[in-house]
């Protein structure tokens, strides 16, 4: 058990965090704590936990992307006007062209860092402002309201009224979300591919050494970043039942601080997608509760930063100094 | 006389240039099957350069004739060497921290272009017969940065042998380790050595030259030197070979107990680390510590510069009662240290020969508020010929360096301070035997000025010919005092390595 606390430390610090806020909000609001108001932060929080899966891959490989919101909002929009020249398409020719577009948003990253050594904050900054200007410049700001009936009509998997008449819902992106998250999972775990991204972000020059395709690496990294943010992108769509251009701009801080509270490293090697997830939804929750508890939504950034805050330096403190009695003699530093 | 084997890998007429320096000139070199063979040379002789042409990384001018356990190349690649059990252990181990112990010993087997999916089971046995091998247990399902240096040293060796390694190199493998780990690791290679694989050991230590290797291939500016069996050999005779020089070597010890005392120490504690140490230093005299690593010979010198606070006892520079509560506070007042960590907190590399000596001294070049270059360069200059560092421009980058001379300006960093108590912490780590010596000129320069110098070293040699009086720490106490003029090098080694 204490094995598994300590390889774990930053997992349980944020349910910790988790457990103490959610009390909190269910003592000051008679509605947060219930199953209905959980399945509504899970439909509310699924664009974003798309997206975080995508960039904690990219964080595990050693680089960043800021770029991948506002790609998302390009892909969004190609996506809209493709399946209208389509004359509709349908969710499976969705999610290739958006998926598909994703892939080469991120390709563009890869191929700026790998082939021109540009440090990926920088090249991806460059692309955020190319993406988005490109964006704005031809859609003039001009939303999209004209969707096809299948992207904007709710799909519903799953509804259960409670005996207090509020009800439960799993919707479609719900769904999406958890296939990227497994799927995310069993990518960085359970494949070579997946270790040899580890590998890479821990420590390139050993990754070289053994001969590990480094351009590659790079590619597969923000190639993953963008189907996610191309798959995010459509389901974010779906959600808000329409496609406007700056949607998605300013997502990605919000997105990358809740990977990083999530204990994936700036600089590569470390991070899960266990606690990934916990942190986009701690700071999901907090909102969520926040708006319950009737506080004006202008405290809220302000909120979610103390937050963040604490989070992170709680799971930075090794947890052995917190609970003195996991503290083990002597042996390993 | 008994036939030697075949041996397992012969090399002829190796030659090599970069941008017109020669930097292997006619080389010969063999390894036998299973035997543990010492690649002995000071840093730029072409010991790097040879092994990397070994493993592939450099192809050798026409010319060069390289067999490899029967067959004949004219140069190795990468993929060769390595499939055909060449392995090296590079100084900097290319680990990966974040990933578990088994990962980084089995990590060739999640090798390759296409994905599959790992099976942990079979990484995790692999890694284990591969420790089982060097007889090591260890928690193959940790994270390796739960392990310090020695395990993760040994976890590369570990790395080597699931490759099927044959001929093994080993870059400066105890470079970090205690002397106890040093022994294990020894110990280690002899197994490996008996088990069949043949180890070509690069060390600056030549005591483990001396232990560990059966026969010594010494290189010097490019040029072969000589092949010669082990025993017999002194660290004397070997330091002859690498630098071409003989070195005196008699205690420089002097009676200084008349010069008035600038440092003294009472009582200092730091529980967990150092407990109840007292001294003195005087004007002129060198105090050496010494001790196994991790006998709290750093944490005591980081608090008499103010980076640690010690919990009870008392500091006296020249009489006054000192209570540094920072670093900044140690160097006003007139301490200096030289961190044993040159590389990455002594020194900031990619800067100049220039910056990087005057970093710590910036109030002195300092005209009407600003900093003058003139004033700069006037000081550098002075130390720069005080100290006899070699140097091309002073704008070149302190990297360019030899590590006898980053080390030098490392030194005369601190001594432009003017400082009264020069601290040097490991002050020969990474520096060429030949190096050694006039580092060691420099400190007895400075302590015949009237410097009160301490120098520690975990090298117990160092500290009995160059101190006037030796401090033996053991488990962060004051375990023996040594007057070098009085005692014998043996006494010391035995009293720290018991």
């Amino acid at each position: 058990m204490r094995k598994v606390v300590q390889s774990h430390a930053t997992e349980f610090a944020l349910l910790a965090v988790i457990a103490i806020i959610s009390l909190f909000l269910s003592i000051i609001t008679d509605r947060f704590f219930s199953l209905g108001n959980a399945f509504d932060l899970l439909n509310t929080s699924s664009v974003n936990i798309i997206f975080a899966v995508g960039l904690l891959v990219v964080l595990i490989a050693g680089g960043i992307d800021i770029s991948f919101a506002v790609a998302a909002s390009v892909v969004q929009y190609v996506t809209a006007i493709l399946l209208g020249w389509m004359g509709g398409g349908s969710w499976l020719s969705g999610l290739l062209i958006a998926g598909g577009l994703g892939i080469l948003l991120g390709a563009v990253n890869a191929f700026l860092i790998h082939k021109f050594r540009i440090i990926s904050i920088v090249a991806t900054i460059a692309t955020f402002n190319i993406y988005f200007g490109l964006l704005m410049f031809f859609t003039r700001g001009v939303s999209i309201y004209n969707l096809p009936d299948w992207l904007t009509s709710r799909v519903i998997l799953f509804e259960h009224e409670m005996a207090d008449g509020s009800w439960i819902e799993i919707t479609l992106p719900v769904l999406v979300m958890m296939i990227c998250v497994v799927a995310t999972w069993a990518f960085i775990t359970r494949t070579t591919t997946g270790r040899q991204l580890y590998a890479f972000g821990d420590n390139p020059e050993g990754a070289r050494r053994f001969g590990i395709n480094i351009g590659a690496m790079q590619f597969i990294a923000f190639g993953w970043l963008g189907l996610m943010a191309g798959i995010g992108g459509l389901i974010q769509a779906h959600y808000a039942q329409e496609v406007v251009p700056n949607a998605l701009y300013g997502r990605e801080l919000d997105v990358l601080a809740a990977v990083v509270l999530g204990g994936a490293r700036l600089g590569g090697g470390k991070g899960s997608v266990l606690g990934c997830v916990l942190g986009v939804l701690l700071i999901s929750i907090t909102q969520n509760g926040l708006n319950l508890a009737g506080v004006s939504p202008y405290a809220f950034k302000m909120i979610v930063g103390a937050i963040i805050l604490v989070a992170i330096t709680l799971s930075n403190t090794r947890i052995e100094r917190l609970l003195p009695f996991m503290r083990q003699d002597g042996g390993r530093t | 006389m008994e036939s030697s084997p075949e041996p397992l890998l012969s090399l002829r007429n190796i030659n090599m240039t970069f941008g017109g320096v020669k930097a292997l000139k006619n080389v010969s070199f063999d390894v036998l099957p299973g035997e543990v063979h010492c690649l002995a040379g000071e840093n730029g002789s072409g010991k790097s350069t040879l092994i990397k042409i070994i493993t592939g990384v450099y192809r050798p001018q026409p010319g060069a004739v390289i067999e490899y356990d029967g067959q004949a190349y004219s140069h190795m690649s990468p993929v060769t060497a390595q499939s055909s059990g060449i392995q090296v252990i590079w100084q900097d181990l290319a680990l990966f921290p974040e990933m578990t112990v088994a990962e980084n010993i089995a990590f060739q087997t999640v090798l390759g272009r296409w994905p599959r999916l790992v099976n942990y089971n079979s990484l995790r046995k692999t890694a284990a017969r591969a420790l089982a091998r060097l007889g090591v247990k260890l928690d193959v399902d940790l994270p390796l940065k739960d392990y310090p240096i020695a395990q993760r040293q040994i976890v590369a060796i570990a790395r080597a042998l699931v490759g099927e390694a044959k001929l093994v190199f080993m870059d400066e493998p105890t470079a970090s380790l205690t002397q106890s780990e040093t022994d294990h690791l020894l110990e280690i290679v002899r197994t490996l050595s008996t088990s069949g694989v043949a180890v070509v050991f690069v060390s600056h230590r030549l005591a483990e030259v001396l232990e560990i290797s059966t026969r010594l291939t010494v290189l010097r500016d490019g040029a072969l030197v000589g092949v010669y069996p082990t025993s017999g050999m002194t660290q004397s005779r070997i330091t002859e070979l690498m630098t071409g020089k003989t070195f005196d070597q008699t205690i420089r010890a002097r009676d200084v107990s008349g010069n008035p005392v600038v440092l003294e120490v009472e009582g200092l504690s730091r529980p967990g680390q150092f407990e109840d140490i007292s001294f003195t230093v005087r004007r002129g005299e060198t105090l050496g510590i010494t001790g196994l690593l991790g006998a709290g010979r750093t944490e005591l010198a980081l608090s008499l510069f103010g980076m640690l606070k010690p919990r009870s006892g008392a500091i006296r520079l020249e009489g006054k009662p000192m209570h540094f509560s920072s670093n900044r506070d140690a160097v006003a007042a007139g301490v200096a240290y030289l961190s044993e960590d040159r590389l990455s907190l002594g020194l900031i590399q990619p800067q100049s020969i220039a910056d990087n000596l005057v970093i710590a001294s910036l109030d002195r070049i300092i005209s009407r508020g600003l900093l003058s270059d003139s004033r700069k360069r006037d000081l550098v200059a002075q130390w720069i010929a005080d100290l006899g560092v070699k140097i091309g421009k002073q704008d070149d980058a302190i990297s360019t360096l030899s590590g006898g001379n980053q080390q030098r300006v490392a030194i005369a960093k601190w001594l432009a301070t003017d400082p009264r108590l020069l601290i040097l912490d490991a002050p020969t780590v990474g520096v060429d035997v030949g190096a050694r010596a006039g580092i060691f000129d420099i400190v007895a320069k400075l302590a015949d000025s009237g410097l009160a110098i301490i120098l520690i070293s975990d090298e117990v040699p160092e500290v009995y010919f160059h101190a006037d009086r030796v401090l033996h720490m053991a488990k962060g106490r004051i375990a023996n005092w040594f007057t070098p003029r009085d005692c014998q090098l043996q006494d010391i080694e035995a009293a720290v390595y018991a």
